[in-house]
């Protein structure tokens, strides 16, 4: 009954698809509520959209998460970036000259490598006639990535793409300080003896200070745990609270990591070391533990701690995103429609870190969903204290009225479908990457838990943020 | 895992409250820490007048009474305002330096105990900590500021013409060292959030929170008592320490000020700069180096009575009145008489001449509004531009703006739209280049668009006279940090834009430019006279004019004076009159202008400071020059028959309705022209000096030159 009642819609006249979207909605339509009583009990519409193609997700694969400085500290980031696309190759057994694309996310760039797609997909056996762009949007890179395939699809450009991302923190580029660069640079251009003489003369110790890549946000220079810790205090989120969440995703995944939940991770033989099978940040401990840690950011009283932060992390993300018919005429079972999505941006200041509270909202509107249909979140966990904080605000009327200019709180996501198997904070996030484990995460919950609709959501330095509807594709 | 609470774990603390209710202060008790909230009901700001210092000694005897108590937060529950100082009305009504001794003794005395106390009491500060809000803060034994803007820690007392009487100036050396006290009370230097907590002025700093569940200020005062309330716990259990670690540079300052010989030194050496900068015309900045020295070198007790006794007399002298005066107006000239525009500005165009036009722009996108700049030609609009980056810059080097803050502050400064609610006009001062620019401007802007013409000289009604709608035109005048204008909407524009504002009627010359002619006329017959440049400078600034009176024609431009002289003597006949003004004449048509062209009176360079005089003025002299008068002809002649014609001219604006009220006149005098703040301004001049004298003097050399010093 159920395949009959949802598999064919996309076969359905436009005008009936409509009735069935509009048939969950309580108020707007009693006229077609009556007219399609049968579906609304059963079970919920599609999100299919007339005229524009549907999206699936076929599969998608992650390398290990790792602590950065551990078994992935002497790799270049295209090589862990290989990783995850072989590993994808492998599990689609795609024929790599159907791949039209390829994109890919990263944050911190390796500049020898700025277009890690090209570099990652020509080592690792994709065709080189497979054009490959590399794209950078803070946390949310891989989301961009992948939305960015869903709109080449969706427009027709594109019938199969590869989205990822990728991240590799155990190293990051050090330059020379800019009165350095430009005495070398200058150097470089200097003719004569006398010219480089008079140059070399400018030298001065203090030019051979190093200048780190920024942890801080370039407009505000506030650090981000410095920032979450203001927005934790702001939304009243205790010390003990944000423990009591970090150590629950730290549960969560270690159960998960267990029960063998986390399918999307495929092992990675890491050259002159040992083959790596598994994410190595989970580490449940007590809260008593957690206790004793000093505030990491905003000392002495501040409440974020390296135990309820995510932690810095090495790894890579792929999926195979493709057009619906060309999946199933390539005879693929795909996991998951990627349905609407949506992007929103704030003042990187004091809102840095609520992305979530504004997309998640807005993307259940265009998708006529109400927090209720949702069956999987998956939240990127950035910090405890982030996460709950953004809790705070989806639960208070007084935010929504005053700064998002809705009359009620958005609603708190149930905790028993949140981040089920463990979140950012325990499972590591590699920036670049986490957007796609996200959505795999979605996928392969509501394939094993049952359920129709998973939202994603993550924020993202430059006060950005994401939320993603990903629909179960039906069994 | 359980649900996120919902209640603020640092929050959970059982509040009861004082029953009574007091105007000023009150207080609760959580758990072991009363909670002192600082709240005037009666006025904006939380100041610390006679009946906040008893109510304060109520709460605290309470406080020291009751056994439960450990220790104490003081709190102001004001967003932004901890307490911005003394009350000054309190001085006010003394009628002796023994009362106003007394004053001070009493808070020295409050202070004292706060200080000694042995529950130990923590500030919390939130906002403007000045004057006697930081000597109370000071008397505590933690601080713990937030560090945002609006935080500012600072000893303004000098700009009173008096002393921190609370025993700030026996505590701060300690706490600071003595350079840095000395810089503090002094120049009276508002000290942010950080520097503070550098400099050890305050031990803690706790972050601004942004929004939250509840609107920011608010939020961030509550959090800054929560902070506050953990570290009084801490400090009552001895857990922290209000000892503070001090930096290698600090500790080796600290050190030599150990040394008499140095420290003798370190008196001097401020003692002559005072005495450069003031001329021995402002008695505080020294008295306060005496009281700190009598501290150090004498001990406390010394100290305290010293400084108790010194505010006594500084607070009943001349200066000081005249500086409290001079606050009060500027008090008043702040507030918008006018009510609400009928609508905002939001949108603002400037057309005009190079340094002017982009002044205006500057202070206008500084406060976020859209600004348009438009001149005659790329090269000169570039200047301007980079004008207005110049001055947002300076605030980056000086870590007052991040360069993003620049960035977005600067993209106020728009291109080329004309749906403005507002034109500011600054082209040159010539009525027929005015009229034209008001012409074209019409023909494009929107019906309720205001245009505000630039002018120092003409009448309003002669440049409106061209307009379709005169109504819509007024007049504003900027100088650096002063304007006057007529109208709701543009009140409200220099409003945002920080200014003091004075409001005139339309005349010739309105009120600023009519007090500086006749001056400037009498500059120049001084001249022809023989007196030289530099005698009259230093005459100038000995009398309090923070530039020499020639110094001054070259700032304002010697064309703008020309044309001021040439019109208001038109205008208003032979008062103006005096110097020849074929001096200026003649200079214009060399070429010197004064320092915009790099020539006037003096020679300006770029990069080279010193000034040097442009001989090829003295051959305009020589043949201009007439025999000096010798009965007028003394320094301090000199010096009052500049003033003198100044004032005459001030109270005759007052008396003609230019001016509405003596305080207005007052403040133009001083913020815009300069004129000596120690007599604050020529009304508070005539008051302190005495009416009769003035006549006096102007009925003397009426004798001598005639008419222009007719006393009105």
């Amino acid at each position: 009954m159920t395949t009959i009642l949802t598999y064919p819609f996309k076969n359905l006249p436009t005008a009936s698809k409509w009735a069935l979207r509009f048939s969950i909605r309580p108020l707007s339509c009693s006229s077609q509520l009556r007219a399609a009583p049968a579906v609304q009990t059963k079970t919920k519409k599609t999100l299919a959209k007339p005229n524009i193609r549907n999206v699936v997700v076929v599969d998608g694969v992650r390398t290990p998460f790792l602590l950065s400085g551990t078994s992935y500290k002497d790799l270049m980031p295209h090589d862990l970036a290989r990783a995850a696309l072989t590993g994808l190759l492998h599990r689609t057994s795609v024929p790599k000259e159907v791949v039209d694309y390829i994109i890919f996310g990263t944050v911190i760039q390796e500049v020898k490598t700025s277009n890690v797609a090209r570099e990652a997909a020509l080592g690792a056996g994709f065709s080189d006639k497979t054009p490959a762009h590399t794209v950078t949007m803070a946390c949310i890179s891989a989301n961009q990535a992948m939305t960015t395939g869903v709109g080449l699809i969706a427009s027709g450009q594109c019938d199969v793409i590869v989205a990822g991302g990728v991240e590799l923190m155990s190293d990051v580029p050090i330059r020379h300080s800019r009165k350095m660069r430009k005495l070398m640079l200058d150097l470089n251009k200097a003719k004569s003896m006398g010219q480089r003489l008079s140059l070399i003369s400018k030298f001065r110790f203090n030019f051979l200070a190093p200048e780190l890549p920024a942890v801080s946000e370039f407009s505000t220079s506030e650090t981000m745990g410095h920032s979450a810790d203001r927005l934790a205090a702001a939304f009243a989120v205790s010390r003990l609270e944000q423990d009591e969440y970090a150590l629950r995703s730290h549960s969560l995944a270690k159960k998960a990591q267990d029960e063998g939940l986390l399918s999307d991770v495929v092992p990675f033989k890491v050259p002159g070391k040992d083959t790596v099978t598994k994410d190595n940040g989970i580490r449940p401990s007590s809260l008593e533990q957690m206790a004793k840690l000093k505030p990491a950011f905003i000392k002495p009283y501040g409440t974020v701690t390296a135990a309820n932060s995510s932690f810095l992390t090495d790894g890579a993300s792929a999926m195979l995103i493709m057009a619906e018919e060309k999946a199933l005429a390539m005879g693929y079972k795909p996991k998951a429609y990627l349905r609407d999505f949506m992007y929103v941006s704030q003042d990187p200041k004091d809102q840095l870190l609520l992305g979530p509270t504004y997309a998640t909202p807005k993307v259940l509107e265009k998708a006529g969903l109400t927090m209720n249909d949702i069956d999987a979140f998956e939240f990127h966990e950035a910090f405890s204290g982030q996460i709950l904080a953004n809790f705070k605000a989806m639960d208070s009327d007084w935010f929504a009225e005053n700064y998002m200019g809705r009359k009620t709180k958005v609603g708190l996501p149930p905790l028993e479908k949140f981040n089920n198997w463990g979140g950012s904070l325990s499972l590591g996030h590699p920036f670049g990457a986490t957007g796609c484990r996200l959505v795999m995460a979605a996928a392969n919950r509501l394939q094993k838990e049952g359920g129709q609709y998973g939202l994603v959501a993550a924020c993202a330095a430059g006060g950005q943020g994401h939320a993603m509807i990903v629909e179960a594709y039906p069994k | 895992c359980s649900e996120p609470r919902s209640r603020y774990i640092r929050r959970n603390f059982t509040e009861s409250s004082a029953l009574l209710t007091r105007t000023h202060i009150n207080y609760g008790v959580k758990g072991d820490v009363a909670v002192i909230r600082i709240k005037s009901s009666t006025s904006k700001v939380n100041t610390l007048s006679k009946e906040l210092h008893s109510e304060f000694m109520e709460v605290m005897n309470e406080v020291w009474a009751t056994n439960q108590i450990r220790n104490a937060v003081l709190i102001s529950s004001k967003p932004g305002r901890f307490i911005a100082g003394a009350d000054i009305n309190m001085l006010a009504t003394c009628k002796t330096p023994q009362e106003v001794t007394q004053v001070s003794q009493e808070a020295q005395r409050t202070f004292e105990k706060l200080e000694k106390a042995a529950k130990p009491v923590i500030a919390a500060i939130s906002g403007s900590c000045l004057g006697g809000g930081l000597e109370l803060a000071i008397s505590c034994q933690y601080r713990i500021a937030t560090k945002d803007g609006k935080t500012i820690l600072g000893a303004p007392e000098v700009l009173l013409g008096i002393l921190p009487g609370a025993g700030g100036t026996q505590r701060l050396p300690e706490m600071v060292g003595v350079p840095a006290v000395f810089d503090m009370m002094l120049t009276s230097r508002n000290i942010h959030a950080d520097s503070a907590k550098k400099m050890g002025l305050v031990d803690q700093l706790v972050e601004p929170l942004g929004l939250g569940i509840k609107p920011p200020e608010e939020w961030t005062i509550e959090y800054l008592e929560a902070v506050a309330i953990t570290f009084a716990k801490g400090l009552a259990d001895k857990k922290i320490s209000p000892k503070r670690d001090q930096g290698l540079v600090e500790k080796l300052t600290a050190y030599t000020m150990t040394i008499p010989f140095v420290r003798q030194q370190v008196y001097k050496k401020v003692e002559e700069k005072v005495q450069k900068e003031t001329k021995g015309l402002y008695p505080a900045p020294l008295k306060i180096i005496d009281v700190v020295k009598t501290g150090i070198e004498r001990g406390s007790d010394a100290g305290y009575l010293s400084e108790s006794q010194k505010f006594g007399s500084l607070a009943m002298i001349s200066e000081s009145k005249a500086l409290m005066g001079l606050y009060h107006g500027q008090v008043l000239c702040k507030k918008n008489k006018f009510g609400a525009p009928q609508k905002d500005v939001k949108r603002l165009a400037i057309l005009g001449e190079g340094l002017k036009g982009a002044g205006i722009t500057q202070v206008s996108v500084d406060k976020r509004l859209k600004t348009i700049l438009k001149d005659a030609t790329l090269t000169r609009l570039g200047h301007g531009q980079q004008q207005v980056f110049k001055g947002l810059n300076y605030k980056v080097n000086k870590k007052a703006l991040t360069s993003f803050e620049r960035d977005s502050i600067f993209s106020n400064l728009t291109g080329n739209v004309l749906k403005v609610d507002m034109v500011i006009e600054a082209v040159f001062e010539d009525l027929s280049l005015k009229h034209r620019v008001l012409k074209e401007v019409e023909a494009v802007i929107p019906d309720h668009c205001v245009f505000a013409s630039n002018t120092s000289a003409f009448p309003i009604s002669e440049i409106a006279a061209v307009s379709k709608r005169p109504e819509k035109v007024i007049g504003m005048h900027y100088f650096s940090p002063m304007d006057k204008m007529q109208l709701a909407s543009a009140v409200a524009v220099s409003l945002k834009q920080g200014k003091v504002i004075i409001v005139v009627m339309d005349g010739p010359g309105f009120y600023t430019t009519r007090c500086l002619a006749p001056m400037m006329s009498e500059v120049i017959r001084i001249l022809q006279e023989g007196v030289d440049l530099e005698k009259l400078d230093s005459l100038t600034t000995s009398f309090g004019f923070p530039v020499g009176a020639a110094t001054l024609v070259d700032e304002v431009g010697v064309d703008v004076a020309k044309h001021m002289a040439e019109d208001l003597r038109k205008a208003l006949g032979e008062r103006f009159g005096g110097g020849n003004p074929e001096l200026l004449t003649q200079m214009v048509s060399k070429g010197f202008l004064g320092r915009k062209s790099g020539k006037g009176f003096y020679i300006y360079q770029e990069s080279v400071k010193s000034k040097n005089l442009n001989s090829d003025v003295d051959s305009i002299l020589v043949s201009l020059k007439m025999p000096p008068k010798s009965e007028v002809s003394p320094g301090e002649d000199i010096q009052f028959r500049l003033v003198t014609r100044f004032v005459n001219e001030a109270v005759m604006c007052l008396r003609e309705g230019i001016l509405a009220t003596p305080a207005e006149g007052d403040i133009a005098a001083v913020f815009g022209l300069g004129f000596p703040p120690c007599f604050g301004g020529p009304f508070c001049f005539v008051a302190l000096y005495g009416p009769q004298k003035i006549v006096d003097r102007l009925k003397k050399y009426e004798a001598a030159y005639g008419k222009q010093f007719t006393p009105c």
